[in-house]
């Protein structure tokens, strides 16, 4: 299955869980969208869908 | 020459200032700071410390699975309260979006609301944030918008139910200061919800003329993360904040065309 993770291509990832593992193994500060809705911390479990675009923010310094 | 000593001392009480108060949160320092264009988190700590902020801006980006050290951390460490923005967002939905991803990854739903409508200038799109202001508070989003220095958008932001609004002194990043002053005090004048001076603030002087024009705080990135040594213009930031401050509650004289003796000339000799 193909999915965008954060703008690259990958067809290893199949939950929002593993998507998270992929790019920090921090839990706090995180947030995801997939689609560009948010997916709450509750719901990581979820599986992906084919084409699903997901992106994966933390803080960054910024005014 | 001495090194100064970057730790901040309670800022001084007039007996007549109060606290700021943003919706349901008071804060003793009248300076926010943001993080963006810090050398290195060390830095940055240093110059948070040495302002005595007590809420720091930080952006949403990408995680950076290389990226060494963690802001969240430093701000942590400083004890400060983080307000996320919707830096480099162009569009209502746009600048809504990253406000509901950073409540999610910083549990706040404070959000300083910035919606840009131009690369060049920086300049809010004001259509655009009204709009996202619009939806954020009726998400139930505390939202302080980044706004053009007009009295009557300000205004509509305030009736819009913001917490506070933040016009800016000049564009962001600039250090040109406060390019309307007038602007700026009508704004303050009309405004009951706290006036943020946000973004164009060069040197501790602007800030003091912020505070002096009437507002409730100022808000500064650029102009100590950039200084040649930060945390000295950060504690330069903190006493003009206090300055300006005590000189607003003060109350200036008026300014006059000709001069006045403050020395009386009565009992004057005959030399």
């Amino acid at each position: 299955m193909k999915i965008e993770l954060n703008g690259t291509a990958r067809e290893d990832i199949a939950t929002v869980a593993e998507a998270v593992a992929a790019v920090s193994e921090a839990r706090r500060g995180l947030a995801v969208a997939v689609n560009g809705d948010v997916v709450p911390r509750s719901e990581w479990d979820r599986p992906l869908d084919e084409g699903d675009s997901v992106e994966i923010l933390t803080a960054t310094q910024g005014g | 020459m001495d090194k100064p000593t970057h730790v901040a001392p309670p800022a001084p009480r007039t007996g007549t200032d109060s606290e700021l108060k943003i919706a349901d949160r008071t804060f003793d320092s009248r300076l926010v700071l943001g993080t963006g264009g810090a050398a290195n988190l060390a830095q940055l700590a240093d110059a948070i410390t040495a302002s005595g902020t007590e809420l720091v801006t930080v952006a949403l980006r990408r995680v950076d699975p290389h990226a060494g050290g963690s802001i969240v951390d430093v701000i942590e460490r400083c004890g400060v309260d983080v307000l996320p923005n919707t830096a480099g967002c162009f569009t209502a939905e746009q600048a809504v979006r990253t406000a509901r991803l950073a409540r999610e990854a910083f549990e706040t739903d404070w959000i300083k609301l910035e919606v840009i409508g131009d690369e060049d200038s920086l300049l809010p799109d004001p259509v655009e944030l009204l709009d996202a202001a619009e939806t954020l508070v009726a998400d139930g989003f505390t939202v302080l918008p980044y706004t053009n220095d007009d009295p009557i958008l300000a205004t509509r932001l305030e009736e819009a139910g913001c917490a506070a609004v933040m016009p800016l002194a000049a564009p962001i990043g600039t250090g040109l200061g406060i390019r309307n002053p007038h602007n700026l005090a009508l704004i303050c004048e009309k405004i009951k919800v706290p006036v943020i001076c946000d973004a164009g603030i060069g040197t501790a002087s602007d800030a003091a003329q912020a505070m002096e024009l009437g507002c409730a705080a100022v808000l500064l990135a650029t102009a100590v993360t950039r200084a040649a040594d930060p945390a000295l213009m950060a504690t330069a930031m903190r006493d003009a904040v206090n300055a300006g401050r005590a000189a607003r509650l003060a109350g200036r004289i008026p300014k006059r065309h000709l001069a006045q003796a403050s020395t009386s000339f009565e009992g004057m000799a005959n030399l």
